[in-house]
């Protein structure tokens, strides 16, 4: 009985060999793996190589849903782009909203963690305050937040009003629109980060920091001569994501202020390229614009990665 | 006394950090209190100056406001119905991918690594429009498919579940094959049971991820019985003409289902989060 399973697994492992590429494979592994690997394959075809494609073909065009007109024309979506004021008003708005948010953020979740990182009654009650709003939907919680911001029966500025200080229009004024989407995207979302930070905190040796108390560095030196630079790779992750996530953002703009906001002044400019090919129907010009934000994402992030990289390398 | 006292609670020894935390973290809870308090308040309630924090009646019509506002409930089925079903697909297949790349050896391993990571660079606006398009040729806006099929992206979670395919021993893998298991055979048996606890958490994960899910849906439906909960209750903030103690019993129906699942497995998500933080 036993010896029947036992001939039959010798003989694969010796036999069934397949030369491929100049190297020696398992035939059935490969085998089986083609069949693995499909779905996931399938599902990149679909959802990103032929976009992809398709996205910069598109953006030479002068593709538009609503009259279904579609002719060549070379680079007229991106000179149209670069010479209209809406446009470059959207992306001023980006740049500001993400270079805030991302001082923010980075600033306030690394403070956060060092506080959580001491030895302090409660810990995990505040870690899960900190991190619940991560979790929750986001739009259900911007419907709270504009109700906050209401400048007649919100609670912002009557608590305002109790510390004696001027009421604000909050989502309804220009200069202020902005600040209040950010204000509430720091809560919704310095968690996340807390996390990571945190636990990078947690992961350095004890040795460390005992050998620096021992040479008698002070608590803050401490912090930023050998926990800070410790931290780096995670410091250089959190700006990483942060970059690309600030220049995506969309829901809650989209939720708090869906006309962009008074005079344009929350206009993103994702909401630009969603109002040129979905309002306007102008699917190549939004295809231009979308890869001019793609550009300038990536462009970003190989430049924090390389300055990320040279720091890291002058500390060891 | 005292010094006992210093060193059994710690917060005596922190008592500025202490209190600092706990504002922050009152701040961090008060939308959500807020929130509670006044999806049971009256329309006399909400627009008195000054704003009343507490309601002066508990009552409970916002909530039965809210179904005959908007179909909330379809609005819900939707949500539940197109996450499931990614959430299923994206592990299934991520699960598939993940271990024929950690375990198995076959020509274009590398090369299909990278495409996949490259797909985690290139962000949903840049692939959508050309998307759209073609579920719009394919007859897929306002059905379940054209919500569901472009969202299945599986980069995330396939190198979630490659890292913690790795740490499966070796020998444990040499042992199955000698008992005679096929690839498959050792897929099922032995790297998916040893592994469960993993799988959850990037099911978790996944699932999370999927049900907040907003500029997809919105592009893709245009008829409200497609709508998705995010996006019904967008046009929620649209239709109820600032009806905000409505608002508040919607979100309170939305969010706190998702609250309590976060209580539960707050641990496996906090893991899951420190490990994409190490493995950058």
């Amino acid at each position: 009985m036993s010896s029947v399973p036992s001939a039959q697994k010798a003989a694969p492992a010796k036999k069934n060999k397949i030369r491929l590429f100049g190297r020696e494979y398992q035939t059935n592994e490969v085998l089986v793996s083609i069949l693995f690997i499909v779905p996931t394959l399938a599902f990149m075809v679909f959802t990103f190589i032929l976009p992809v494609i398709d996205v910069v073909e598109l953006s030479f065009t002068n593709f538009n849903l609503k009259t279904r007109t579609l002719n060549y024309i070379k680079l007229d979506n991106y000179k149209y782009l670069l010479g209209e004021e809406d446009f470059w008003k959207s992306l001023l708005n980006t740049v500001k909203y993400s270079a805030m948010k991302l001082t923010l953020d980075t600033a306030l979740a690394l403070f956060l963690a060092v506080l959580l990182d001491k030895n302090i009654k409660g810990k995990k009650f505040f870690r899960s305050s900190f991190f619940a709003p991560v979790v929750v939907p986001m739009v259900a919680s911007s419907l709270i937040w504009i109700w906050f911001y209401d400048p007649n029966v919100g609670p912002f500025n009557q608590i305002l009003g109790w510390l004696g200080l001027p009421g604000s229009q909050w989502l309804y004024h220009e200069s202020s629109a902005l600040w209040s989407i950010l204000l509430f995207s720091l809560w919704k979302g310095v968690g996340y980060n807390v996390i990571l930070f945190l636990s990078g905190l947690q992961n350095i040796p004890d040795s460390y920091t005992e050998a620096a108390k021992l040479d008698g560095a002070s608590e803050w030196k401490l912090f930023w001569k050998v926990k800070f630079p410790l931290l780096r790779p995670i410091t250089s992750f959190v700006i990483m994501m942060g970059i690309i996530n600030s220049f995506k953002v969309f829901a809650e703009f989209n939720v708090m202020t869906p006309d962009g906001g008074p005079l344009g002044s929350t206009k993103l400019i994702v909401s630009y390229i969603y109002e040129l090919a979905f309002t306007n129907g102008r699917m190549g010009r939004a295809c231009a614009c979308a890869l001019m934000l793609f550009a300038l994402i990536f462009v970003l992030t190989q430049f924090q990665s390389l300055v990320g990289a040279h720091k890291t390398v002058d500390i060891d | 006394m005292s010094k006992a006292t210093k060193t059994k609670y710690a917060y005596n020894r922190h008592p500025a950090t202490f209190i600092l935390l706990l504002i922050l973290s009152l701040a961090m809870i008060f939308p959500f209190v807020w929130m509670i308090l006044s999806s049971f308040k009256t329309a006399a309630d909400v627009y008195q100056y000054p704003p009343r924090w507490i309601p002066s009646v508990w009552n409970w019509k916002n909530y039965s406001r809210v179904f005959s506002m908007i179909p909330f409930l379809r609005y819900y089925w939707n949500s539940i119905y197109t996450t499931v079903v990614e959430t299923a697909l994206q592990i299934i297949i991520s699960i598939l991918a993940a271990y024929s790349l950690v375990h198995l050896r076959w020509p274009g391993q590398a090369f299909i690594t990278a495409l996949m990571r490259s797909t985690m660079f290139v962000p949903m606006v840049v692939t959508m429009i050309p998307m759209y398009l073609l579920c719009a040729s394919l007859g897929l806006v306002d059905t379940y498919a054209g919500i569901i099929l472009p969202q299945i992206t599986t980069a995330f979670t396939t190198f979630l579940l490659m890292s913690y395919f790795a740490s499966i021993p070796q020998d444990m893998i040499d042992a199955a094959k000698l008992d005679g298991c096929g690839p498959t055979g050792i897929m099922m048996r032995v790297v998916v049971p040893n592994t469960k606890g993993a799988i959850a958490t990037a099911t978790l994960f996944s699932f999370l991820g999927n049900w907040k899910s907003y500029t997809w849906p919105l592009i893709i439906t245009s008829k409200t019985a497609y709508r998705t909960l995010p996006i019904g209750l967008k046009y929620l903030t649209q239709e109820s003409s600032s009806e905000y103690q409505v608002m508040m019993a919607a979100a309170v129906m939305t969010i706190l289902p998702v609250l309590i699942v976060f209580i539960f497995f707050e641990k496996q998500l906090v893991r899951s989060i420190t490990l994409t933080g190490m493995k950058s």
